[in-house]
């Protein structure tokens, strides 16, 4: 790796103050598996790593029955560790559990995830569907900003020279609901999605969905929203029907391109597939919390 | 030339200090510095685990961890798995049953393995596979080492009732 300087800061101010005079040829280190990997192999040359694993607000890991708050720091293995996130958020840890191997989710973070905006991340369609907001400090400002408003494209974001990613907010759903997160990948493991796909349905005492969200990894140049499909699970019972409705919106919302990991034809078909198996794992979901 | 830094770590119980440079991974610095060449390097990008080490009780790949994040954090590589002379009994079971060739991929596996049995001091088959998935081995097709892994659980739980 080419030299650069180092930099861990204590504090939220520190680091963003330290990020606006990097003028852009600063970066963030959390996990460091995007990032190292990059500057290793020549893509990324850098002036300034700003290490934030020293600030406390980057490594909370709360959960007040309300809402998680999850810093933008905190690997992997301790979202898993924790006693009552899976119960709460299942979904959600189906996707950060998919991540790389035991040596990745030990470092890797969600908050790097989202950050790195690779199209393909597995958090963000999970974090989109239940609806998950970025904390961002800033020399001006602090910010917050959903998820599914984050990436502006492959690897960029909405954040602005010494702006730092300090929290996600995530609610939980309120009580008859259910997420789920599924994706497609050739081996069982340690792979990149072809297609990925969060949702998270509410259903009132008579089994109605009243509340429906459905986000796509993998199939455009940002993980998306598919509201045409939400509109067509509300006021139904989720039932066939109405899944195959919703996996028609999946696919025809779906942008894909062709690549090494699928032609842009199988990818729209499994954004199909994907999103009715998933609103099917979701529903039951609901239906036990109800 | 840029001012080296100053880390002071425990590597395997014992407390280490060391210079480095921002540049230089955890993995240069434990082979190229400290002389603990146990830990390998295969890929140098975080997906085959050869250099598997823990870093404050989690898995890390040292080679996707910078030297100078050390600071403060307690490192367990492969070297610490043996009291002494004493070997670990993934590491007995491992040369009993043959559950290595070139031995590349040894260290990284052994330092896995302890961490899941640490865990999970009886996982099932399908466990073990799922938690040594990040250590590849292009030699031996993984068999042995799983057999050897859920033997040393069992004899480990032997010891101690």
């Amino acid at each position: 790796m080419k030299s650069f300087r180092y930099e861990a800061p204590r504090t939220v101010e520190e680091a963003v103050a330290l990020l606006a005079k990097g003028n852009g040829d600063a970066r963030v280190l959390a996990g460091g598996t995007d990032l190292i990997v990059q500057m290793r192999t020549g893509v990324r040359h850098l002036r300034l790593i700003v290490d934030v694993k020293r600030i406390p607000e980057t490594l909370r890991l709360e959960f007040d029955g309300t809402v998680l708050r999850l810093g933008a720091a905190v690997p992997c293995a301790a979202i898993r560790e924790h006693r009552e996130l899976r119960r709460i958020f299942p979904g959600f840890l189906e996707a950060a559990e998919l991540i790389g191997s035991e040596q990745i989710q030990g470092r890797a973070s969600v908050g790097g995830n989202v950050c790195n905006a690779s199209p393909a991340a597995d958090t963000v369609p999970a974090l989109i569907a239940l609806g998950a907001e970025c904390v961002i400090a800033g020399p001006e400002r602090t910010r917050s900003v959903p998820v599914e408003a984050f990436a502006t494209g492959p690897g960029e974001t909405v954040l602005q020279t010494g702006e730092l990613l300090v929290e996600l907010r995530i609610p939980a759903p309120p009580t008859g609901s259910g997420d789920a997160y599924l994706r497609f990948t050739p081996r069982t493991e340690m792979d990149i999605a072809v297609v990925g796909a969060g949702v998270c349905v509410t259903l009132d005492g008579e089994g109605r969905c009243t509340a429906a969200r459905v986000a796509l990894g993998a199939v455009a140049p940002t993980a998306i929203r598919v509201p045409a499909a939400e509109e067509a699970l509300v006021g139904t019972d989720l039932g066939t029907e109405a899944l195959e409705l919703a996996a028609e919106e999946a696919r025809a919302a779906a942008r894909p391109i062709d690549d090494l990991r699928a032609p842009a034809w199988y990818r729209r078909h499994l954004a199909g597939v994907l999103t009715r198996r998933s609103l099917a794992i979701a529903r039951d979901r609901a239906m036990r919390r109800a | 030339m840029a001012r080296k830094s100053h880390v002071s770590t425990i590597v395997n119980g014992e407390p280490i200090e060391f210079l480095c440079d921002p540049p230089q991974t955890l993995l240069e610095v434990l082979r190229e510095e400290l002389q603990l060449t146990g830990t390998k390097e295969g890929c140098g990008t975080g997906d085959c685990g050869a250099c598997t080490i823990t870093l404050d009780g989690r898995l890390a790949c040292a080679c996707l961890v910078l030297a100078v994040e050390a600071e403060g954090r307690s490192i367990g590589t492969v070297e610490g798995i043996a009291s002494g002379e004493h070997l670990h009994p993934l590491q007995k079971k491992f040369l009993e049953e043959a559950a290595l060739q070139c031995g590349v991929c040894t260290p990284g596996l052994l330092v896995a393995a302890k961490a899941l049995l640490d865990r999970n001091p009886q996982p099932t088959e399908q466990e073990v596979r799922y938690a040594l998935a990040g250590n590849l081995c292009r030699c031996t097709g993984y068999d042995k080492v799983v057999r050897a892994v859920l033997d040393a659980a069992v004899e480990i739980g032997g010891e101690s009732p």
